[in-house]
């Protein structure tokens, strides 16, 4: 996994409640056997028209946009699926940080487990940074991890909260299987304890 | 004396390897059903490290989200489906994982193969990457869904790497209604609470309405926990619990089986024990339920209207209601019951048990579904295909109208050839009805499977209470 400590870009803004999982990455895609290659379809409906051309309304169409790295959005972002085709997807295209006022359980351990930082803030400050966002790319956002702050485009300083475990993963690239795998004496002391109790 | 410990406290804590100074736990995972769509990144993965599974004896794979449910000997026409469907077949047989190919009677949506088979028992912790995992939560087993790293991490230690959720109980009290289903409960429940008011915490179901169901029923109830953001959804294993399992081909055998009963007894919210938060409902006050948006949340009954986004306070729930309404092509006012289909589909991990063929069923019989209407009627398993052809449940739906297809996942998302075309309307027993989930463009009213069926043969959403 990539390593995250810091990061400035332009933000996008995507002032949508309920963004789901089907509508970052619809099901047709998800018959891939890779993890790469998925951003070319990341929100397909909303970006794309039927005949495959871009739809200019969408935030990322629009040339300000095109190479944002952090994307603001509403409420619970991520519900529905599992399927962590939907943070491949937006890792493939560039995005590396989301800020919302929440996230759905399951997108939020995808996202940490891929390099990307989900930030939760007060609607307040999601609204603040929303505003900043729709100014473009005269409003470059940037985001430290490890002193958890975002400084905005005119020099404001929100400070965030990031469940400690998943920062220290984050701030050094770590797998997860490999930490684990360090704790197999535990396990198969867990593994002969529930065998004796429960045999079946 | 011990504290008093909820339901979900006792799985929890029954499970936990190792807990970090933080409160991260390593808890241990007895069971782990794997498919096709989320699990081939995981075995690259496993292989590009060189890594086993660590327990392929607890780890059931089964195809269910690609596989067609039209003629299984003509093979998969769509050559990415096939590619995943082989991945699956060759990943299993490199890492000594059973599978249940497509043409064995055994083959099924995950969620409904786990539970027949006795692989799914309470007092468990099961895994799947699927959201709807949630659903073996009707055996008292902590089952949730996980994506594709932690697939790969279960694969590998057999263990994931957690943070509790917070207790929270949703009660709803007193007989259920005359034609009111287990569908109905969750819809309810989903609109009152929020696609995200369960988001962070374990929902355990309770009360006279919830505990009179089926297994088949609490299977539903769970399987939507997570449209509510649960997690995790439980009930409290039960005498029917018991009687569902005994017999299976997992299930524990003579002499096991009493010990593991014993065992299930004591999986139940202690006398005092605090949840964060309590929901209560009244039975008495749920209608049949049909959604009119792009939510699971976006739910009233069938006796009510589309809702007017006018009447919403908040700037951001008035603009997703204003565009669900402009992407379902509904009109704010207009009567539930005058919404016309086109499509009905009667299937998915939420309603495709026997129980729920036979409701659909028992409309159906001696009717004809309308001019114009598509239906599919989807079993949730071969071996639900089987029974439900021993009952006479296919020629019913045959001479009805319906189509009978093989067991899948079919049109709930679309992924294989069974989709709705833009604009296509259905009324469909799946869980989701976001924008493009059964086909792009395509436009779903969540519905339970009776009101399915009566959908499909008077042609718009009605009330299957007043059919003639």
């Amino acid at each position: 996994m990539d390593k995250f400590d810091k990061l400035t870009s332009v933000a996008a803004p995507l002032p949508l409640i309920n963004v789901d999982t089907d509508m970052i990455i619809p099901a047709r895609f998800l018959k891939t056997i890779k993890r790469t290659g998925l951003g070319a379809d990341l929100f397909s409906t909303l970006r794309f028209n039927e005949d495959g051309s871009e739809r200019e309304d969408f935030v990322f169409n629009k040339p300000a946009y095109k190479d944002a790295e952090i994307l603001v959005t509403g409420e619970n972002f991520g519900c529905g699926s599992s399927r962590e085709h939907a943070p491949w997807a937006l890792f493939d295209f560039g995005i590396k940080c989301v800020i919302a006022p929440s996230f759905a359980d399951i997108f939020h351990n995808n996202s940490f487990k891929n390099g990307i930082l989900l930030i939760k803030l007060p609607q307040e400050d999601v609204d603040k940074l929303m505003e900043d966002a729709k100014r473009g790319a005269n409003a470059t956002v940037s985001i430290d991890l490890e002193a958890q702050e975002i400084k905005g485009p005119d020099g404001g300083t929100i400070k965030f909260e990031v469940d400690q475990f998943k920062k220290h993963c984050l701030l050094n690239g770590l797998d997860d299987i490999e930490l684990t795998m360090k704790k197999n004496d535990k396990i198969d002391d867990f593994e002969g304890r529930q065998n004796a109790a429960q045999p079946w | 004396m011990s504290e008093a410990k909820t339901l979900y406290d006792k799985l929890w804590d029954s499970h936990i390897v190792d807990e970090q100074d933080d409160g991260t736990c390593l808890i241990y995972i007895d069971r782990h059903l794997v498919h096709e769509v989320t699990s081939p990144q995981a075995f690259e993965g496993m292989r590009n490290e060189g890594r086993k599974v660590r327990r392929p004896d607890l780890t059931l794979a089964v195809a269910d989200h690609n596989v067609p449910t039209t003629d299984r000997s003509l093979g998969i026409e769509d050559e990415e489906s096939r590619i995943q469907i082989e991945a699956l077949e060759k990943n299993c047989a490199d890492f000594g994982i059973e599978l249940y190919s497509m043409d064995d009677i055994r083959q099924g949506i995950c969620h409904v193969v786990g539970p027949e088979q006795g692989f799914t028992l309470p007092g468990t912790t099961l895994v799947c990457g699927d959201s709807h995992t949630a659903t073996h939560g009707a055996f008292g087993s902590m089952s949730f869904g996980i994506g594709t790293s932690e697939v790969e991490h279960c694969l590998a230690t057999q263990t994931l790497l957690l943070r509790k959720c917070r207790n929270m109980r949703v009660t709803v009290n007193g007989d259920l209604p005359l034609g009111i289903t287990a569908k109905d409960l969750i819809l309810a429940v989903i609109g009152k609470i929020g696609t995200a008011g369960g988001t962070g915490a374990a929902i355990e179901f309770a009360g006279d309405a919830f505990n009179s169901l089926t297994m088949e029923g609490r299977m539903t109830v769970c399987n939507m926990t997570i449209e509510a953001g649960a997690r995790v959804g439980l009930f409290a294993p039960d005498e029917k619990t018991f009687e569902y399992l005994k017999g299976r081909p997992k299930s524990p055998k003579a002499g096991a089986w009493e010990m593991a009963v014993e065992y299930w007894k004591t999986l139940k919210t202690d006398d005092g024990a605090v949840f964060d938060e309590e929901v209560v409902m009244e039975a008495s006050e749920i209608k049949p339920q049909v959604t009119w948006g792009t939510s699971p949340e976006d739910v009233t009954s069938i006796d009510g209207q589309v809702p007017n986004p006018a009447d919403e306070p908040d700037v951001n729930r008035r603009n997703k209601m204003e565009r669900s309404l402009e992407y379902m092509g509904l009109e704010a006012g207009t009567p539930m019951k005058d919404i016309k289909i086109n499509t009905t589909f009667i299937g998915s991990c939420t309603n495709s048990r026997i129980e729920d063929l036979r409701a659909a069923a028992a409309v159906a019989e001696g009717r004809k579904v309308a001019d114009g209407v598509r239906a599919l009627v989807v079993p949730g398993s071969g071996l639900i295909k089987e029974l439900a052809e021993k009952e006479g449940l296919d020629k019913i739906f045959i001479e009805a109208g319906f189509e009978w297809r093989e067991a899948g996942c079919s049109m709930c998302l679309a992924m294989n050839a069974d989709k709705l075309a833009p604009g296509e309307r259905a009324a469909s027993t799946s869980n989701r009805n976001f924008e493009g989930r059964q086909g792009p463009g395509g436009r779903t009213h969540l519905v339970n499977p009776a009101m399915a069926a009566a959908a499909a043969i008077a042609g718009h959403l009605t009330d299957v209470r007043d059919l003639d």
